[in-house]
């Protein structure tokens, strides 16, 4: 499945797997989570405060658009983290509880 | 004579300090939240990536390269802590919290080297999935080699659009549009000006040149209409008025937006510096001398997270800020040098003042955003909203609408959303925009995690 991003170069690293809402998806080593997201997807998470997807924004760990959570609640900055083996991230609807424990 | 010497931030400007405080036996701790070294311009790509330093840095590649070696020179001497934030300044102390564990640093000395963000306007449709910031899309190239989307348009204005655009058709993305809300005429005017930086100014008409041969359509003096697309699958296109003023529409997946940059200055803030008003940029700055000294004693600032003067200015900036610190602990420092260096800051100064006219923010445009558009992108907020705490609730200035309509509260703290704020407050009060303020920088300076302990007690 085409994602978001555009992979153009550096493809010739090892692989990583991880699911994302139940679904494998195969990302490589040194992508943060939210390249390995949107080159297989089209969004991170759901808008707490209206009806749209995200996608993150800024990339540089300034905006905080990008948080995502894994199946034990555990919270990550998708554009600043890197990707591990066997992640299970879950992007759907989170409650508004960023400040209290990202 | 000694004391502790903190710098926060790792790019040109720190890594110039940190060196110059080693050459006089003065050994700093860098606090830097990147896992890698080099801030933004000179951004390292992660390892297991192989590009050479000539594709990631193109004409800067020397420069680069020049930093990073200078900076890995001075690991044995220095206290480096990477992948770790300064979330707030009190009391003679940062406050840095890496892997969920939160320090109190004592200094005696703080050099702020805390960089820039893109500076944004709201645009109807910016919420949408596949709206990114100009640096975001850079970023995407630089540490990812990745396109942040199939089509690409690149919207807003400064010599940073030209750059990621040429940059991204370089790597082989597909770059459908940029457009430059900046009249052409504008820039021949800034000709002088720009002329301080003679390469500079000749690799921005370089860059703009390939673009066009590259078949990228470039408008300037165009006005955004509208980010096109659908909750669920993100942008679909971008329509603008071009000059003459009809109507265009572009077809594309992703969009890259930012008009030039803002300097970072919550830490500043937080550590009390004064701020004044910067007529020619329409921001509010932190106030410093012209070797980097604050009205604060002990505190110096360099850096875009000062004042944006490009990365070559960070570096002399840098440097300069040290040799201030080291001349107030009474440390010898060498007078020529420093003028030296003094002198190539006005360089800068005046060459930034080119840019600020060749590519203004269009404060027009941001205060005639229409009552349905989003301004705050973390919450949803529309500029009605915001306009209703000045009208209803008698808001003056940005802190008291801040508390009103929540424009400025959300995740991103005002990164964002503060300089369009502060343009649609003034607007609707008839002032003129310094009138409305400026949003005060709060710690956390960025989220940290509740369970963070402590581990200096
Ligand atoms: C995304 C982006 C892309 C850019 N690309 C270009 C380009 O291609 N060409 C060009 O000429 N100019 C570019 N610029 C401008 C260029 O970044 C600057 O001129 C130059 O990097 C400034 O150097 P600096 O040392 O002042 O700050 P930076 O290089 O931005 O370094 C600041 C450092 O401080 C760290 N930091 C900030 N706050 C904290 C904190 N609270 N705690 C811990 N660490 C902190 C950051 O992680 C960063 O590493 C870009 C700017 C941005 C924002
Ligand atoms: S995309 Fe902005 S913080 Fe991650």
């Amino acid at each position: 499945m085409t994602g978001r991003f555009r992979r153009l170069d550096e493809t010739d690293r090892a692989p990583v797997r991880l699911t994302v809402d139940g679904s494998d998806i195969t990302a490589l080593t040194g992508d943060t989570l939210m390249v390995a997201m949107l080159a297989n997807g089209h969004a991170l998470r759901s808008a707490e405060f209206g009806p749209e997807r995200r996608a993150g924004f800024c990339l540089m760990g300034a905006c905080q658009d990008c948080w995502v959570r894994d199946a034990d609640g555990n919270a990550f900055r998708a554009c600043s983290t890197e990707v591990a083996e066997g992640l299970a991230i879950s992007t759907q609807p989170l409650t508004a509880d960023w400040a209290v424990a990202p | 004579m000694n004391g502790q010497v903190v710098i926060v931030g790792a790019g040109p400007a720190g890594v110039r300090a940190a060196e110059a405080l080693v050459k006089a036996g003065v050994l700093p701790v860098v606090i830097d939240e990147g896992r890698r070294s080099g801030g933004q311009i000179y951004r390292r790509q992660p390892d297991h990536f192989k590009r050479s330093y000539d594709t990631l840095y193109g004409s800067e590649a020397h420069r680069a390269a020049a930093v990073h070696r200078a900076f890995d020179a001075l690991l044995p001497h220095i206290d480096y802590r990477p992948e770790t934030l300064v979330w707030n300044v009190a009391e003679g102390h940062v406050w840095a919290t890496r892997a969920g564990e939160t320090e109190a640093i004592p200094y005696d000395r703080l050099i702020v080297c805390s960089g820039a963000t893109d500076r944004l306007a709201p645009v109807p449709g910016w919420q949408l999935a596949g709206c990114y910031s100009l640096g975001g899309s850079q970023v995407a190239l630089k540490a990812q080699a990745c396109s942040i989307g199939g089509a690409v348009v690149f919207m807003g204005t400064g010599p940073l659009l030209y750059l990621v655009a040429s940059q991204y058709v370089k790597a082989g993305a597909n770059v459908v549009a940029v457009l430059d809300t900046s009249p052409f005429a504008g820039r021949v005017k800034a000709l002088p000006k720009l002329a301080e930086q003679p390469d500079l100014l000749w690799q921005g008409m370089k860059l703009t040149l390939a673009l066009k041969r590259a078949g990228v359509t470039v408008l300037s003096g165009m006005t955004p209409a509208e980010i096109t697309g659908d909750p669920e699958t993100g942008v679909s296109g971008v329509t603008i008025r071009t000059a003459s003023g009809t109507l265009r529409h572009f077809e594309c997946d992703a969009v890259a937006m930012g008009w030039h940059l803002r300097p970072e200055t919550q830490i500043a803030d937080l550590a009390r510096a004064s701020f004044a008003f910067d007529k020619a940029t329409r921001q509010w700055l932190p106030e410093i001398d012209g070797d980097g000294r604050a009205h604060v004693p002990g505190l110096y600032l360099a850096g875009d997270g000062a004042k944006v003067l490009g990365a070559r200015s960070a570096e002399v900036t840098g440097e300069l800020a040290a040799l201030a610190a080291l001349a107030d602990m009474g440390v010898a420092v060498d007078k020529d040098r420093c003028r030296h260096l003094r002198a190539e800051r006005v360089r800068y100064v005046r060459f930034a003042q080119g840019l600020a006219e060749a590519f203004p923010w269009p404060h027009q445009f941001v205060a005639d955003t229409a009552d349905s558009t989003v301004v705050c992108r973390c919450e949803g907020v529309t500029a009605a909203t915001l306009r209703a705490s000045v009208s209803e609730a008698y808001a003056t200035e940005t802190n008291r609408a801040k508390a009103f309509s929540r424009v400025g509260m959300g995740r991103c703290q005002g990164r964002y959303c503060g300089n369009a704020s502060a343009e649609i407050v003034a607007a609707l009060r008839g002032e003129p925009v310094e009138c409305a303020g400026r949003l005060r920088g709060q710690a956390p300076v960025k989220p940290i995690p509740v369970g963070t302990a402590r581990t200096d007690v």
